[in-house]
Order: structure tokens, then C-alpha cells, then sequence
């Protein structure tokens, strides 16, 4: 890319002019360069980033838009009760317990079933793609499924394969699981699990089959046990795939909305911060609390993303230097 | 790293004839990736489990409303196009295609739009790239990881205050913001691999800019530019929280649409489920069209 940067900055005949005309066309050459990247560049700015500085001004304030006329300069106010007020304090705990559970458990099963896609074996296109299908279900229409059709506690498929199951053993009396409403924070891990693990198993596949295979056969040759070339050459090549599926997962997933909104409504301590959110400012009409809750996910996601930046990067460099 | 799709290093394994046939099959025989029959059944076992929700949700679609809420289930009941009908609105009267046309427009003008914002932009950061372009790029990356909670009450406020709330085209602008940045990074990637010799050897020939782009860069970004719209169609398509929040009755989606639609009154199992089925079709459609790059675009272009 240099050279030809070099060479279309340059063209013989500039050289000539005087020094002046030659420096405003070099300029003139930058903003050509630029022109088609400003339009995406302006874009993202107003639509994301200006909102963002109007909600770190509406997090300093006391606004509810019932009562407009005490609106007011609250400093910290809305800060102290994030961190305080029992039921966000609950949100914060919730997201933090359902993105780490889901991000863990959907990297663990997708290693497998990528380390399982990984070998030959008849009908393997079909495999895979019917591992695919849970992540190509429209997630409300998923979560809707997982609360009526699978988790319903008297007609659901769940107990419905327990009920069967016990009846070929003479039983009538087959345990019931009820989900939802014993452990409703399980039933959403469970079906963000289901969702999320073939994107997990789809990056970590990728990475498997970008591994350098003559490696691999050298250390057969010499006579490698498969557990440790799977320790020595295969897990250190995927530590990178591993980390960027666990930090894309953990921004996505730090989001979810929609598994929360349809399989509980949040209820039963399973509220995160987004439905939490969403529920102070608009049925609550908490503006200030709800902004100061919005700056508080932002800079634990800006935690995690430092760390999501630099794994992107450094396969970034990688690809930008090939 | 390797530009061939996840599928094709081992296909080149797999291809018995040809003069190198006899190389690959010694190699083969040390791959420790060939044929494994409990690693085969292991995967399909899973694979049926994995998919089995779904299995189950269309199969129960076909099934009468009586069929649908039994316990044990009732796999082998008469199939039925009922709950199709009654989602379509044959008794309530209520249809859901005006929802489903929202999402349609608002997910393929989105689409459009991204693209017309992420092909130039991606130009400029891989085939003429301006100075800085790592820093453009991370840039981009950074606004799609920050929350859409944190930016929701203030667009939800403008839109109320200038009139566009419960418009498909205010929805449709933020669709775009939403997808641009996973656009951009893709479309990099996949314009990064324009041959650099070939677009020397078209300026030595004196070819203008559009002809530049027709001729030599179309061809090699085109199953690239197809994978980022595909993608960011399934996004559009699936979102929920900006959709609620901004739209009503007139440019509801169908997500919206759907949350709405469990009453909680009699039984409605299959109908859930017919409505699950027609609202996924097109994601369904979409993924397994742009199955090959949907890695690349769902890791941000990261992972080829």
C-alpha cells in the first residue's frame, strides 16, 4: 500500500511547479483520500456519539419527566443510587452473573462441538449446520419458544420427555421441573447458552482449521499422545480464538434485552441493567437515574472492550501484515 | 491467514483423484482429523440436541391447538395448517403483515443505506487508505461496543421532541448506526484482498476510477458485499429494544409485533410457534446464504 501511496502522491509533473501550488495539491490529494470515508465517519458521530454526551449531561440531573418542574442539578445523586438502590444494585449483579455464566458455558460446549466439527465424519456439512440454527432463530421468537414451548411447566417438552421417559419405566409419577419461576435466571442462561454457542463454535472452528497442520503431523511423528499436542499445539493456537469469542460474546450479551424482556419481564431478580434501564426511564420516567445506569453499563463495557480492542488487534495485525 | 472458507482445507484432503491423490491420502492417513466414528456420533447426537427446540418448534406449528399443549407430547398428531391461519389473523382480524412489512423496510433500507455508507468508507481505509486508518477502524469498532441502553433515552427524547417517534425512517437511521461499524470492518477485509498488482497495472492502462471499480475491484468485493448486507439484514431484522422503544402501533416490527402477540388467554401453543416460524424464515434463509462468512462478519472481520 506504501508504494503506491507514494507514487500517486507524486506524479512527475508536480515536481516542477513551485513549492506552494504543490503543497495545497498534496493537501487537496488528503482530502480526495478522505472524502469517501467522511460520510460513514459524520454519520456514526451524530447518531452515537452525541447521544452518549446527552446522557452523561441527563445523569448528573434529577429528571422525571411526571414531575418537569423539579428538574434540577442533581451532582452525584444518580451515581450514589445506581450503586445503592437495592433493585439496581440487584441489576448490576444479575448481568454480571448471567454474561459470565452464559459467556463461560456456550465457549466450553462450543470447544467441543468445534473440536468435534473438526473431524471427518459422514453427513458433517449437516451436522454443522443444524448447529447453526439456534443462533439463526429470531431471539424473541427463541425466547418465546424456550417459555411456552420447552420450559411451560405442564405442557412444555421438557417435562413432556420426562413424563414419557418415567412412563416407560411403569412410573406416573415422573419428576416436573418448573424453571421458570423456581430458578428463572437458569432458564435465561439457558437459553442464551443454547443461542450463543454456535457462535462460539463457529470462531473456535475457524481457528481450528487455521492451525498449521505440518506441526501437528511432526508431533505425531514423534510419537505426541492427541491430549498433548490438543495442550501443546492446539489450545495455545486457539488462546486468541477462545479470548475473542469470549469478549465479543460478553459485548453482546452485557446487551441482552430481548431473553430477559420475554422470558421473565424481568422478574424474580432476573432484571439486568438493560431491561432495568429500560423500565426506569420508561415506565418509571426516571430520566437522570436511568442515564447514570446507562453511563454505568458503558464503562463496564469499556472495561471489558479495552481488552475485546487488543485481541481484535492483535489478529488484526496479523491479517494487515499477511 | 488463510482467505478459503472454514469448509475448504479439508476438502483438498478429502479429493482422491488427481496426480497428487496418493500424497494426500499418505497424508491423510497421519491427519489426525480423518475419519472418526465416535467423534461422529458424539457430534450428531449434540447437533440433533442443538437443533431439536427448533425441530420441535415447527413441528408443533403444524399441530391443532388440543395437540400442541399435551403432556407426554404428542410427536405423531395430525398435521395441521390452523395455527398458520389463526397467526395470519383468520379469527382476531389482527394481521401481521403490516409488522412484517415494517421489518422488511426498515431491515433492507438499512441495509442499503449501511452499504452506501460502508463501501466508500471501507475504500478509503484498505485500497487508498487515508493516514491513521487503524485508528478510523478501531474508532468504528468502539461506537458498536458501546451499549445501546446508553444512548436510547436521549434518541428517544429527539425523536419525540421533532416528531419522528413511531417512524419507520428514524428506526431505519438508527439500523444504519447500528450496522455501519460490523459493515466497515467487514468490507475492509474483504477489499483488502483486491490483488494490489491488478489495480497498478489497470492505472498504468489509464483506466478512470469507475471503470476501476467495475472491472477490477466489483468482481473480487461482490460475494464480500453480499455476506456484510446479508448480515446486516439478520441484525435489523432481530432487533427488539430499539424497535419497542422508538415505534408503535404505525412502524411497529415484527419482533414488536411478537411480543405483543401471547395473550395468556386459552391455548395458543402452536400459534406461538407458527408465528416463531414465519418470523425466523427470512433470518433462516438469510444465515444459511452467508453460512460461509457469517464467522467473519460476526467476529467483526476478525476471523477469516
Amino acid at each position: 500500500m506504501t508504494t503506491a501511496t507514494a507514487r500517486i502522491s507524486r506524479p512527475g509533473h508536480t515536481a516542477a511547479k513551485p513549492a506552494r501550488t504543490a503543497k495545497s495539491r498534496e493537501r487537496a490529494l488528503a482530502w480526495a483520500r478522505r472524502a469517501p470515508l467522511l460520510p460513514a465517519l459524520v454519520f456514526l458521530i451524530v447518531v452515537t456519539q452525541l447521544p452518549f454526551v446527552v446522557t452523561l449531561i441527563i445523569s448528573f440531573l434529577n429528571w422525571n419527566s411526571l414531575s418537569p418542574t423539579k428538574t434540577a442539578f442533581a451532582g452525584l445523586e444518580n451515581y450514589v443510587t445506581v450503586l445503592t438502590d437495592p433493585d439496581l444494585r440487584q441489576a448490576i449483579f444479575t448481568t454480571i452473573i448471567l454474561t459470565v455464566s452464559v459467556v463461560l458455558a456456550s465457549l466450553l460446549i462450543g470447544l467441543g462441538l468445534a473440536l468435534l466439527l473438526d473431524k471427518k465424519f459422514i453427513g458433517r456439512g449437516l451436522a454443522r449446520t443444524l448447529l447453526i440454527a439456534p443462533f439463526l432463530v429470531v431471539p424473541v421468537a427463541a425466547a418465546l419458544i424456550w417459555k411456552h414451548a420447552l420450559l411451560n411447566p405442564a405442557y412444555g417438552l421438557v417435562n413432556g420427555i420426562l413424563t414419557w421417559l418415567w412412563s416407560l419405566f411403569g412410573s406416573a409419577t415422573p419428576p416436573q421441573l418448573d424453571l421458570l419461576s423456581q430458578a428463572p435466571l437458569a432458564a435465561v442462561t439457558v437459553s442464551l447458552v443454547w443461542q450463543w454457542t454456535p457462535f462460539m463454535m463457529l470462531i473456535l472452528l475457524a481457528g481450528l482449521q487455521s492451525r498449521p497442520m505440518d506441526t501437528v503431523e511432526a508431533a505425531q511423528m514423534d510419537g505426541a499422545t492427541p491430549w498433548a499436542i490438543f495442550q501443546h499445539l492446539t489450545l495455545p493456537h486457539l488462546r486468541q480464538y477462545l479470548e475473542l469469542g469470549g469478549l465479543l460474546g460478553a459485548i453482546y450479551i452485557v446487551q441482552n434485552f430481548d431473553s430477559v424482556f420475554t422470558l421473565t419481564a424481568g422478574g424474580l431478580g432476573t432484571a439486568n441493567l438493560p431491561y432495568a434501564i429500560y423500565q426506569t426511564f420508561y415506565y418509571a420516567n426516571e430520566y437522570g437515574l436511568a442515564s447514570a445506569a446507562g453511563v454505568v453499563v458503558v464503562i463496564g463495557t469499556i472495561i471489558v472492550a479495552t481488552f475485546a480492542l487488543r485481541t481484535v488487534f492483535s489478529l488484526f495485525k496479523k491479517e494487515a501484515a499477511r | 491467514m488463510s482467505t478459503l472458507t472454514p469448509a475448504a482445507p479439508r476438502n483438498t484432503v478429502q479429493a482422491p483423484a488427481g496426480n497428487t491423490g496418493s500424497r494426500r491420502r499418505g497424508k491423510t492417513r497421519m491427519d489426525p482429523t480423518r475419519n472418526s466414528t465416535a467423534a461422529g456420533i458424539a457430534a450428531w447426537l449434540l447437533a440433533l440436541l442443538f437443533a431439536s427446540p427448533v425441530v420441535w418448534m415447527i413441528l408443533t406449528s403444524f399441530h391443532s391447538e388440543t395437540d400442541a399443549a399435551t403432556n407426554p407430547p404428542s410427536v405423531a398428531a395430525t398435521l395441521t395448517l390452523d395455527a398458520y391461519r389463526e397467526f395470519f389473523g383468520e379469527t382476531s382480524g389482527v394481521s401481521p403483515w403490516p409488522s412484517l412489512i415494517n421489518s422488511a423496510t426498515a431491515s433492507i433500507l438499512s441495509t442499503v443505506l449501511v452499504l452506501v455508507l460502508a463501501i466508500p468508507a471501507a475504500y478509503a481505509l484498505s485500497i487508498r487508505p487515508v493516514k491513521k486508518w487503524t485508528d478510523v477502524m478501531f474508532f468504528f469498532l468502539s461506537t458498536k461496543m458501546m451499549p445501546v441502553v446508553a444512548a436510547i433515552l436521549p434518541l428517544y427524547l429527539f425523536a419525540r421532541t421533532v416528531g419522528a417517534l413511531d417512524n419507520i425512517w428514524f428506526l431505519i437511521l438508527m439500523y444504519t448506526s447500528m450496522n455501519l461499524p460490523i459493515a466497515v470492518w467487514m468490507m475492509r477485509s474483504f477489499l483488502a484482498e483486491v490483488p494490489e498488482e491488478m489495480l497498478e497495472a489497470a492505472q498504468i492502462d489509464g483506466a478512470n476510477l469507475l471503470l476501476i471499480l467495475r472491472k477490477v475491484i466489483a468482481p473480487v468485493a461482490m460475494p464480500g458485499i453480499a455476506a456484510t448486507a446479508l448480515i446486516c439484514f439478520i441484525f435489523s431484522w432481530n432487533e427488539l429494544l430499539l424497535a419497542r422503544v422508538l415505534t408503535g402501533v404505525v412502524a411497529g416490527t415484527a419482533p414488536v409485533f411478537l411480543t405483543g402477540f401471547v395473550s395468556g388467554q386459552g391455548l395458543f401453543l402452536a400459534k406461538v410457534c407458527a408465528a416463531a416460524v414465519v418470523i425466523s424464515l427470512p433470518v433462516l434463509f438469510a444465515g444459511f446464504a452467508a453460512q460461509d462468512k457469517l464467522v467473519q462478519g460476526l467476529s467483526l472481520g476478525a476471523v477469516k
